[in-house]
């Protein structure tokens, strides 16, 4: 009987070995992600037993921690309550956190790797931990323009330094102001969770500057007459803008500016018929191409969470057209736009967008800092200026005169998206200025005007011509 | 074993493994005080005087009725016991207002320890057990399924596998499973030369006749109905996998393991395709987060564990309770969290340590009742820990057994330590040592018919110091059984004489009268009887 006793006692073996692996797979393959989950307490009643650390905007703290008398000792205060709600996020108690104070709560905490030396330094002289703080590239004149000029409309602006990439004012409304959901008080914080996310309507919780895609309606013409000057047009190139029938279909794009442009005066008129035409002829791939070098299909941002823009991959003649004045299944970010616009203020080159400049321990030693990086080349430094010189005619002589700014030379696009005529249309402006040296993207996604006006031009430019003043 | 290993008493091995192993529980249960309020323990003294107590007690009742018996299982197992009342002190500390289960706690260790001396006191040799197999049968099989009888079984937490009878409840399979590890050992003792026919040959296997497939039918059918009433894969794999596993170490056929497993396996199998609770439980053990809610517990575990990472937190700095039932199911993810993941690899190894002192035992026993019974009571101990540690890992589905010697509960503690008073015995009866015998042993090996017992009252058979299991010829057919056939019978290969079950122990032939602390039975006392 010794035989099967010990083949059994090499099966209570095996079930050991079994059950000692399991917990060290469970350590090495399941730890990170549990203690990641917002919705594991003791991680955040840990989190909110520590002194966070702040987020910056130029000297001032967006988001900050006080002492606090109840059952923590801290609380996160967020000083301008909505007006960086799209860039702080919320650090909540029961809902977890979102934005920065997600992406960056390790460094917030304290409790990430390069924080590893300073723990262990608080934790020999006794000291209590504190944070690192985040140092965003926000420009606070810009963002508090951005938002009064925005106001209670519903829409994002969103302004990028060109030649770095840096966001100089991220903004989109409606919001919310995250000291709500910040609240010890869970009852409070239960209930402005529940208005918030059961607003269907205004959906203040959306981050329409970088997570909502939207057809982007003319302003995506500059996008075509990139590709048009990469196919060999150029700027005084004679275009037939006479009414247009889309190939195949009844469908007819009517004219607004006679029978025949240049390329330069089309788009500053922002002729449909001319550049469906156009559209048609370079090809779909050749303006997916287009599209992509300045960004389209990646996630742009990776200090929160962003959606790629889109340019549809199956596409028919007629559709290409309606693509082609950003119509159809185009649809973009305020920030992909914005990028748009900063590539042609950079001689063709699209820079990486960030948000985080740098963080900091709490002793203000720099543990990261970021460097700009090129993110692709949208193209040539010829063709941008010739782009560049195209859309200053827009500013000066086409659509989108209110963004002139005396002594400042602004180039820009008008977009008005109406895909149906029942919803009130999408109001876009791109633009960019030499000095400052700013590219801004508007986006006005309830203009309250009439179907066919260029709601770009009249509601959406003056907001960026507020951003450019604050900024000189 | 050919070589002759003559064990020694150890019981100051005993003795200083136990005050080690009081020395950590006592640790643990000062720091915990330490760690959550800077202060010792009001009325510290009294806990630690009256857990040190009960462990010297016991030590003493080990030394004086059972001086051999193996000296790491008490120590190792107090630990487990004390380790538990650290870890349910910590827990209450943890509601508001306190709570004081750790006193009920140590009462019912007091009266654990009581049962675990009574059963040494009534209980001298372990042989009396066998004489009722099939009453211990159905009375086992009586006992796992109480919990699905009306009025006293109910449901906690999704598996039907407790009783109540006023406000006290039960875990009925804690009890079962020692009626049950006796009753398969003595019946087994008297089937396993059937059992082992060999019936078709298949794959280089030897399957079993079919005729003698009614006993494992019957055991899965039950453990069917385990799973499928009482709702608990862990019980049904503990009941079915020890029956098995008894069954193959008695026949040594390796078809009997792997005739279980598939049949375990399809029944799994089936369970899982019809019933809904089975799914839930894979769900929940495959995907907890799909459903927050009804995961709620296993989440909590995993974020425990999660949180207390390699070193743990320490003993009172976690946040145990906020996993449900963290005193009870959840205990080892409550120890996870504070002692973490080398605290809880140790308690996996403590429990490991004691399963292979049990099947150690096993293996030195020198009849083949004690080694099933040794074996049996070693492998349910360690199914057991297997099912619910692994349950509660994410291993294996969540099961609701007790975590051995740890979990609250006073029944839990009282059937466990039970079964530790037999197993000792069993080990006390196997280390002992004989008394010289008047041959040297070798002197048989070469015969060719080696135990054939003498009428003589005087000559004792000194093959009983043999472990059968260790005869290069081990009876595998019918024909062998006229090896075992007591005094008396002729030798001629007919299984003439039917000795009666249980009257054994004084059969006049057994001729060890010389020496009335000689082990029983011994091992040339195969009974050919049942054949017919």
């Amino acid at each position: 009987m010794n035989r099967p006793i010990r083949r059994v006692a090499l099966v209570a073996m095996l079930m050991t070995l079994a059950l000692l692996i399991n917990v060290c797979v469970n350590f090495l393959v399941r730890q990170e992600s549990l203690n990641a989950n917002p919705q594991n307490r003791r991680v955040t009643d840990a989190a909110f037993a520590q002194d966070r650390g702040a987020i910056m905007v130029g000297n001032t703290a967006i988001a900050e921690t006080v002492a606090s008398k109840d059952q923590f000792k801290f609380q996160r205060r967020y000083p301008q309550g909505e007006l960086y709600a799209s860039v702080t996020g919320f650090f909540s108690y029961n809902f977890g956190s979102s934005e920065l104070e997600q992406s960056y709560g390790s460094q917030l905490s304290g409790s990430d790797d390069s924080q590893f030396v300073n723990r262990l330094i608080d934790l020999a002289t006794g000291a209590k931990p504190r944070g690192a703080s985040v140092q965003t590239t926000l420009n606070a004149k810009a963002q508090k323009a951005a938002s009064d000029a925005l106001g209670s409309r519903k829409g994002a602006v969103v302004a990028l330094n060109p030649s770095t990439g840096a966001i100089l004012a991220m903004v989109t409304s409606p919001t919310f102001d995250p000291n709500d959901l910040a609240t010890h008080q869970v009852a409070d914080a239960r209930s402005a969770w529940q208005k918030l996310n059961g607003d269907s309507a205004n959906r203040p919780m959306a981050n329409r500057a970088v997570r909502e895609i939207f057809p982007p309606g003319s302003t995506f013409k500059v996008i075509v007459s990139a590709a048009a000057l990469d196919a060999g047009y150029e700027p005084d190139s004679v275009l037939d803008t006479s009414s247009y029938r889309l190939p195949g279909t009844g469908t007819t794009i009517n004219t607004t500016c006679g029978n025949s442009q240049t390329l330069k005066r089309s788009l500053e008129l922002s002729c449909n018929s001319a550049f469906a035409r156009l559209g048609v002829k370079l090809g779909s791939d050749a303006l997916r191409e287009q599209a992509e070098k300045f960004g389209f299909g990646t996630k742009p941002l990776s200090d929160i969470t962003s959606v790629a823009s889109r340019f549809p991959e199956e596409i028919d003649t007629p559709q290409t057209g309606l693509a082609s004045i950003g119509g159809f299944e185009v649809a973009a970010t305020p920030l992909q736009m914005a990028m748009v616009a900063a590539a042609v203020r950079n001689d063709g080159v699209v820079m990486q967008p960030y948000l985080v400049e740098s963080v900091r321990s709490a002793d203000l030693q720099v543990l990261s800092q970021t460097r700009p990086s090129q993110l692709s080349l949208a193209t040539s430094s010829a063709n941008a200026a010739k782009l560049r010189q195209m859309m200053v005619g827009v500013v000066q002589s086409g659509t989108g005169w209110r963004a002139q700014v005396a002594g400042v030379t602004v180039g820009g696009k008008t977009g008005t998206a109406n895909s149906d005529n029942v919803r009130t249309p999408y109001a876009w402006f791109i633009a960019w200025a030499d000095n400052p040296d700013v590219a801004i993207c508007v986006f006005v996604q309830d203009a309250e005007i009439a179907a066919t006006d260029v709601a770009g031009g009249r509601v959406a430019a003056p907001i960026a011509k507020s951003v450019i003043e604050a900024l000189r | 074993m050919s070589e002759v290993v003559a064990f020694r008493k150890r019981r100051g091995v005993e003795l200083t493994m136990l005050i080690l192993a009081m020395g950590l529980a006592v640790g643990a249960y000062v720091l915990v005080s330490l760690n959550l309020t800077a202060k010792l323990p009001a009325n510290w003294l009294w806990g630690v005087a009256i857990y040190a107590v009960i462990g010297l007690a016991a030590h003493v009742v080990i030394r004086w009725r059972i001086p051999y018996a193996d000296p790491l299982l008490f120590p190792l197992i107090y630990l487990l016991n004390g380790l538990g009342l650290a870890m349910i002190y910590r827990l209450d500390q943890g509601t508001n207002p306190v709570m004081h289960s750790a006193e009920l706690q140590l009462t019912w260790t007091a009266i654990s320890v009581a049962v675990f001396a009574l059963v040494l006191f009534v209980l001298r040799d372990h042989a009396v057990l066998r004489r009722f197999p099939y009453l211990m049968f159905l009375a086992g099989m009586f006992i796992l399924m109480m919990p699905l009888l009306p009025f006293i079984g109910f449901e906690n937490h999704g598996a039907q596998i407790w009783i109540k009878i006023g406000s006290y409840s039960f875990q009925p399979a804690e009890l079962a499973k020692i009626v049950l590890s006796v009753a398969f050992a003595s019946y087994l003792v008297d089937k396993k030369d059937v059992l082992a026919l060999a019936g078709l040959r298949v794959a280089g296997i030897d399957l079993p006749r079919a005729r003698d497939l009614g006993p494992i039918t019957i055991m899965w059918l039950a453990s069917l109905a385990v799973l499928v009433y009482q709702k608990d894969l862990g019980t049904s794999l503990l009941f079915f996998g020890l029956f098995v596993m008894m069954l193959y170490v008695a026949t040594e056929r390796p078809s009997w393991p792997i005739l279980g497993t598939v049949l375990f396996l399809a029944g799994a199998f089936l369970g899982w395709r019809y019933y809904s609770h089975v799914q839930t439980r894979v769900s929940a053990w495959l995907d907890p987060f799909s459903n927050w809610d009804q995961n709620y517990q296993v989440i909590q575990g995993q974020f425990g564990m999660a949180w207390g990472g390699l070193f743990g937190t320490g003993w009172g700095l976690g946040r145990p309770n906020l996993t449900p039932l963290a005193k009870n199911d959840f205990i080892a993810a409550a120890l996870g969290e504070e002692l973490g993941v080398a605290g809880l690899m140790a308690l996996i190894v403590l429990y490991a340590v004691i399963v292979m002192r049990g099947l150690r035992t096993a293996l030195t026993a020198r009849d083949p009742f004690s080694k099933l019974l040794a074996a049996g009571l070693s492998f349910v101990f360690a199914l057991q820990v297997f099912a619910i540690l692994g349950g509660v890992t994410r291993l294996l589905p969540l099961t609701g057994l007790t975590t051995p010697f740890i979990s609250q509960g006073g029944s839990s503690l009282v059937a466990n330590y039970a079964m530790l008073a037999l197993l000792m015995v069993v080990t006390h009866h196997a280390r002992r040592p004989l008394t010289p015998t008047a041959e040297p042993l070798q002197s048989l090996a070469h015969e060719t018919t080696q135990v054939i017992a003498v009428p003589s009252r005087t000559s004792p058979p000194v093959e009983s110091r043999s472990p059968s299991g260790d005869t290069p010829h081990t009876p595998s057919s019918a024909d062998e059984l006229t090896q075992a056939i007591p005094s008396g019978a002729a030798a001629d290969g007919e299984p003439t004489q039917a000795v009666p079950l249980g009257s054994a122990p004084d059969e006049p032939t057994q001729a060890i009268q010389s020496n009335p602390r000689a082990p029983w039975p011994p091992e040339n006392l195969n009974r050919p009887g049942r054949l017919s």
